[in-house]
């Protein structure tokens, strides 16, 4: 048997979480060692769509995600690339009255934070963007929102985690965690021992066995966002896409290709990767080729899908365990949690040095659910925010 | 008991069409589905118009086998559904979504037969994206299907027993082959000895075509190694390396290939068991003798399970359609099924001589330079492979895809997959089953946003 490795932080998880919170305690000076059950970035922090997206997010999480987009622009410095990320904007479209409504309602309340949104009605709408299509009432634009590519951004955290000196054991599931009085005590892979001081829980759709393990049983489920891409095309896309009350979302890469999503996929059999269905990606083709007419002749070349934890209410979990000291929960961003990742990031480490961070995450404390299901006061759960899917 | 099967079939070559045959001759009527706009697969691809060419000038001595599969196709269309120039771009259950132009519909299906043949397998080199190079099947298609030729003076460059078949059709039709160029050296050629014992008349039509071939005055040579095709925007000529020494010559198009690779994406997203073909040097469904893969109900007959050649495809399609009845229930003539698992046995033994006499090009994977195309789709050189193999570490074939995007346009890999693979293998210095293989998505080829679909896809 190999020796136990000795750490001040384990990982379980190497998604984009994990893998910018390595990173971030590295900077600090941390031993950290970070651990996938496959490759760092493979599941949603790699297969997502791809939207750097402030705009939409319920109030609870706009200070974190506005830590996050200070980081956006920086990827080259912190991680060697720039993750294709462009500052594009994010148009959010309504429909109808009640969307267009809901989106007036979203700006007034988020107003003092930051996010600079700008109402566009119908006819400007058409003057500025003459490639949207049918019956759109008017939109949101938050000009500083934009895109990135999350295959190379995940993967390149990682990366520069190790490059920075972290231990990442990719292929190397955890399969034991529990707590001694002298600290955390891992098994994984096949004989890798681990003795850490702190363990961050970022297991993504894979972190509910972990928390359960310490006596926090949450409410994660797996969602399944499915996307398409288009061939390359000249490039007329020129703002990240999204929708008041989801169906689509789109954006379109330099390269020219488009990516389109807006439904779910389904399952493997006995597998961690999903796939998806044939009626939903000719669903997202035909509602992508009626609301932009430049892509009415263009071919899907590619679909593909990914597997993501999905909380209850649709805020994640970020924070210290309720029942173990130095145990750090971070999942569950149900479809959102590319953009603040890199902020998750920077909140863990903080929360590792500090005890505390910087950026308020009361509301995504996980004895949450808990506290819910003692109450029987009517009110006490925040109103949800109707939120798009997986962006 | 037959209106409860419903099988599908996918391709229309000489395992979809025998396969079929013998399912009609037990009452069953199954549904055909197949890219072309008529039957004969690749190896006996009709004309789309016809013209003064006998079967004779099409097929050469293949013409009696090509009339009596299409014959035979002939006779069973009215107890078939056939659904040409039709593709199938996903299988999910027991279902298969099926794009006829710009229309979708599903195809609930109680037992698949995958009949869905092979393409050429394509390892790059500079200059093989030039405008006038096309693979060894594209140009025999253009001759058989289009009746043209891809140039006037054209090399036929490769390994594989098509390289001297597609040379000689194109002498045999009035074409300028200028040169064949083998990248196996003359001496692998003595292999075929081996094979004369076990398939005479292939061995022997082998030798025909090259000895035609000489002479005619085409030049034959061996132990070839491509240098680089000349030419921007049309080819304009091609050098290559022959016993240490560089040769150049004049050509306006370029045919190569270097053997065959199974189409296995239907496999795949049907959930298929993979396993690694050592003579293929390729990863595909699991069959057993009879082409059950690991998923009841799913069969593969052909080229799709392995490269084995028309002959044995039409044996496949037979046996797999007499195993599929007997999975069913039906009685059949198991002397018959002996027979065929001889036949094919036999040919099966003859590959390893033909891959002996046609080997891989070792060490092309090793050997090609940095700024040569990989992936034309995504325009990603073997270099950026390379680069990820030392800066990133990548062992493993989707991670290479996920972090350089080889394999991920139009193609989905089809084109690319082999050679990304190889060149991986090579730079990581892994053995090539371990880098893996493509995971399969949906569509397996491209399909148009407006499509309509026909109810719900599956």
């Amino acid at each position: 048997m190999s020796p136990t490795l000795l750490r001040d932080v384990a990982i379980i998880g190497g998604g984009l979480v994990g893998s910018s919170a390595a990173l971030a305690l590295r900077r600090m000076g941390f031993s950290v060692v970070l651990l996938d059950k496959g490759f760092c970035g493979a599941q949603a922090s790699g297969v997502n769509y791809g939207g750097v997206r402030r705009q939409g997010r319920p109030p609870e999480q706009i200070a974190l995600s506005q830590r996050a987009h200070a980081i956006w622009p920086r990827l080259n410095e912190i991680i060697g690339i720039d993750g294709e990320f462009v500052r594009s904007g994010h148009l959010k479209l309504a429909r109808t009255e009640v969307e267009m409504a809901s989106l007036e309602a979203y700006a007034a309340r988020v107003a003092e934070l930051g996010l600079d949104l700008e109402l566009i009605g119908s006819n400007q709408l058409r003057e500025r963007f003459p490639w949207i299509a049918g019956n759109v009432t008017g939109a949101s634009l938050c000009p500083g929102d934009g895109h990135a590519n999350p295959r190379l951004v995940s993967a390149a955290f990682a990366h520069a985690a190790r490059l920075a000196g972290a231990d990442v054991l990719e292929h190397t599931p955890v399969s034991h965690v529990e707590k001694a009085p002298d600290g955390f005590y891992l098994s994984a892979g096949s004989a890798t021992q681990i003795k850490a001081q702190f363990v961050i829980n970022s297991a993504g759709a894979w972190a509910g066995p972990f928390a359960e393990a310490f006596g926090e049983p949450v409410p994660l489920n797996r969602i399944y966002p499915s996307m398409i891409v288009t061939e390359p095309l000249n490039v007329f896309m020129d703002v990240n896409i999204g929708a008041e009350g989801g169906g689509i979302y789109a954006r379109q890469v330099e390269r020219g290709n488009c990516i389109v999503g807006g439904m779910r996929g389904e399952p493997l059999a006995a597998s961690d990767f999903s796939r998806p269905t044939g009626s939903g990606a000719v669903t997202i083709m035909n509602r992508a080729a009626a609301l932009f007419p430049p892509l009415r002749h263009a071919y899907a070349i590619r679909f593909w899908s990914g597997t993501e934890g999905e909380m209850a209410d649709r805020n994640p979990v970020i924070g210290f365990s309720r029942t173990t000291p130095n145990l750090i929960h971070a999942f569950g961003f149900s479809g959102a949690g590319f953009q603040i990742a890199p902020g998750v990031g920077e909140v863990l480490a903080e929360l590792v040095r500090d005890g505390e961070s910087r950026t308020p995450i009361q509301a995504f404390a996980i004895d949450r659910f808990a506290r819910t299901a003692q109450s029987s006061r009517a009110g006490s759960v925040p109103e949800p925010i109707k939120r798009e899917t997986a962006q | 008991m037959s209106d409860i099967l419903r099988p599908l079939i996918v391709g229309a070559g000489p395992a979809g069409i025998r396969a079929a045959q013998t399912l009609v001759g037990a009452g069953i009527r199954p549904i055909v589905v197949d890219e072309a706009p008529s039957g004969g697969g690749q190896i006996y691809r009709q004309r789309i118009v016809p013209d003064e060419r006998s079967p004779q000038d099409l097929y050469g001595s293949e013409a009696a086998k090509a009339t009596a599969l299409h014959e035979t196709f002939a006779q069973i269309r009215d107890r078939i559904d056939y659904l040409p120039e039709t593709l199938v771009w996903n299988v999910r259950d027991k279902a298969a979504d099926v794009a006829t132009g710009n229309r979708t519909r599903r195809i609930d299906f109680s037992h698949l037969i995958l009949a869905t043949g092979a393409t050429d397998r394509v390892l790059p080199f500079h200059g093989w994206t030039t405008p006038g190079v096309f693979t060894l099947g594209g140009s025999q298609i253009a001759l058989k299907s289009q009746g043209c030729a891809i140039g006037e003076q054209v090399v036929f460059l490769g390994s594989g027993p098509l390289l001297y078949l597609v040379a000689w059709q194109y002498v045999k039709a009035g074409a300028g082959v200028a040169a064949v160029l083998d990248t196996a050296p003359f001496s692998a050629k003595f292999h075929l000895l081996r094979g004369l014992l076990a398939q005479p008349a292939v061995v022997l039509r082998g030798f025909r075509y090259a000895a035609e071939l000489m002479a005619r005055g085409v030049p034959v040579h061996f132990g070839v190694q491509p240098v680089r095709i000349e030419g921007k925007a049309r080819v304009e000529g091609i050098v290559w390396r022959e016993r240490g020494k560089e040769r150049r010559l004049a050509c306006d198009a370029v045919g190569y290939g270097f053997a065959l690779r199974s189409e296995t994406q239907l496999g795949d997203l049907a959930g298929c068991r993979f396993i690694f073909d050592a003579r293929d040097r390729a990863w595909r469904p699991e069959c057993d003798m009879a082409g059950r893969t690991s998923v009841p109900g799913i069969y593969i007959a052909g080229d799709g399970a392995g490269i084995a050649g028309a002959d044995a495809a039409e044996l496949a399609g037979e046996r797999v359609g007499l195993i599929l009845l007997e999975d069913a229930g039906f009685s059949v003539d198991r002397t018959r099924i002996s027979v065929l698992e001889r036949r094919l046995a036999a040919i099966h033994r003859f590959r390893d001589v033909l891959e002996a006499a046609f080997p891989f090009p070792d060490p092309w994977a090793g050997s090609i330079a940095d700024d040569v195309t990989l992936c034309r789709c995504e325009e990603i050189s073997v270099g950026h492979v390379r680069a990820a193999v030392r800066d990133q570490g990548v062992f493993e074939l989707n991670r290479l895809k996920a972090l350089t995007r080889v394999g991920m346009g139009r193609c989905q890999g089809r084109m690319c997959g082999s050679a990304a693979a190889e060149v991986l293998a090579t730079a990581c210095n892994q053995s090539l089953d371990s880098v893996g293989r493509l995971r399969a998505q949906p569509p397996i080829k491209p399909l148009p946003l407006e499509i309509a679909a026909d109810g719900e896809a599956a």
